[in-house]
């Protein structure tokens, strides 16, 4: 299983990259396949990441992609085309939606965060 | 005197383009064959330095690459601040013709990447006299947005930091961190609405099966090099290219993205060596004796 919940640790320990997203306050809804989790970021660091409630869940966008995909992107040497969040866009099996400016302006950062689950045991 | 100075010598052309006269930055190393060099969407002809840098093309090639209007040091447009800029098909070829006839250029050998590798296709259809040979860079008949564009030109999001978060993933992975770092480096500096205003010509502006049919490779040889990271051109869309223009032939470039030239020049003369041989033994052929 993807560790996911690992991501305060992979990221707020990571000092460059907590700078990237110093004016990053939002919520992300990543789904993954059927799993789905909030990560809440403030100023850069990740606050907590808990499985999407069943009622009143809040959030200010959504990643969602197959689980098949997510596990390719999270390969320890992913394959050309599986290798960047864009290009699973590209290849239209990333749905990315809702609120998207913070999305947008931070883009270096949220690619950045979701590679920290990489390689390591990520995908066990 | 320690410090190295590169064998490049850079220069401003006065063009007239569309009635308007602009300032082009001009730069070029070696003697030869003519080769002009055209960079990417929303960069400039710095993504060529290594070429202008390597003896062993500059020898036999005079590398030449220039910086569109709007892009790196050439001019923007007048009234720049109350002008969308938007590149166009026309207004990209008339550019390169204006650039080839002012510096006198007999029959250049052109190298065009992304936008580059899509202005060759038209190119090679309407003009292929006008060349000895076109080299497509990550070409493909064009490209499905899969982003809104919009969000390149707005005051609440930096221009400049995300085109480089977008070309991040563009990247060969393994290439020189350096090399990786300036790529990126460009496109963080380009002007406001820049990149946006050359997308226009990339993703509203496609070539039709039609456009390809009527190239005619036996008139100028056409080569393609693509990168396998490159998710905006895929090599599956120039592997088209070589399906339906008869004579070319697709090659895929392992570890490099959608700036070859820039990412890691070594690995890319693997594959570029072989063209500039068969450009060169041409010429050679063709020489009086």
């Amino acid at each position: 299983m993807l560790t996911v919940e690992s991501l305060p640790d992979r990221v707020n320990s990571n000092e460059p990259l907590v700078r990237r997203g110093r004016y990053v306050s939002a919520s992300m809804l990543l789904e993954l396949g059927s799993a789905s989790y909030i990560v809440r970021i403030r100023d850069g660091r990740i606050e907590s990441v808990e499985p999407k409630p069943a009622v009143m869940p809040v959030w200010t966008f959504t990643l969602r992609a197959p689980r098949e995909e997510w596990d390719q992107f999270f390969a320890h040497r992913p394959k050309p085309g599986a290798h960047d969040i864009m290009a699973l866009m590209r290849r239209r099996v990333l749905t990315v939606e809702g609120d998207l400016h913070p999305f947008i302006a931070n883009l270096q950062y949220f690619k950045d965060v979701l590679a920290t689950l990489r390689d390591q045991e990520g995908a066990q | 005197m320690s410090a190295e100075i590169e064998p490049i010598t850079g220069r401003y052309l006065r063009l007239t383009l569309g009635g308007i006269e602009q300032r082009v930055y001009v730069e070029e190393a070696g003697s030869g064959i003519p080769l002009l060099c055209l960079h990417t969407a929303g960069a400039d002809g710095r993504q060529y330095r290594h070429l202008l840098n390597d003896p062993a093309v500059t020898d036999k090639f005079r590398v030449i690459t220039f910086d569109m209007p709007w892009h790196g040091k050439s001019s923007p447009g007048p009234d720049w601040r109350n002008t969308e800029y938007q590149l166009t098909a026309e207004t990209y070829s008339a550019l390169i013709f204006a650039v080839v006839d002012a510096l006198d250029l007999d029959r250049p050998a052109l190298m065009g990447c992304s936008i580059g590798g899509r202005i060759v296709l038209k190119l090679a259809r309407e003009t292929p006299e006008r060349f000895r040979a076109l080299i497509g860079l990550q070409s493909g008949p064009h490209v499905a947005p899969y982003y809104s564009r919009e969000y390149l030109h707005r005051p609440d999001v930096h221009g400049g930091e995300l085109c480089a978060a977008l070309m991040s993933g563009l990247i060969g992975p393994d290439v020189p961190a350096a090399d990786r770092d300036e790529t990126l480096w460009y496109y963080a500096q380009s002007g406001p609405g820049v990149f946006k205003g050359d997308l226009h010509y990339y993703k509203d502006e496609g070539d039709l099966d039609a456009d390809l049919a009527a190239i005619d490779v036996t008139k100028c040889p056409l080569y393609f090099l693509t990168g396998e990271y490159d998710y905006s051109c895929m090599p599956e869309d120039t592997l088209y290219l070589e399906k339906m223009i008869p004579g070319t032939k697709a090659v895929i470039m392992k570890g490099l993205g959608h700036f070859p030239m820039s990412e890691d020049h070594d690995l890319f003369m693997t594959y570029l060596r072989p063209v500039l041989d068969t450009i060169e033994s041409a010429a050679r052929e063709a020489a009086p004796r």
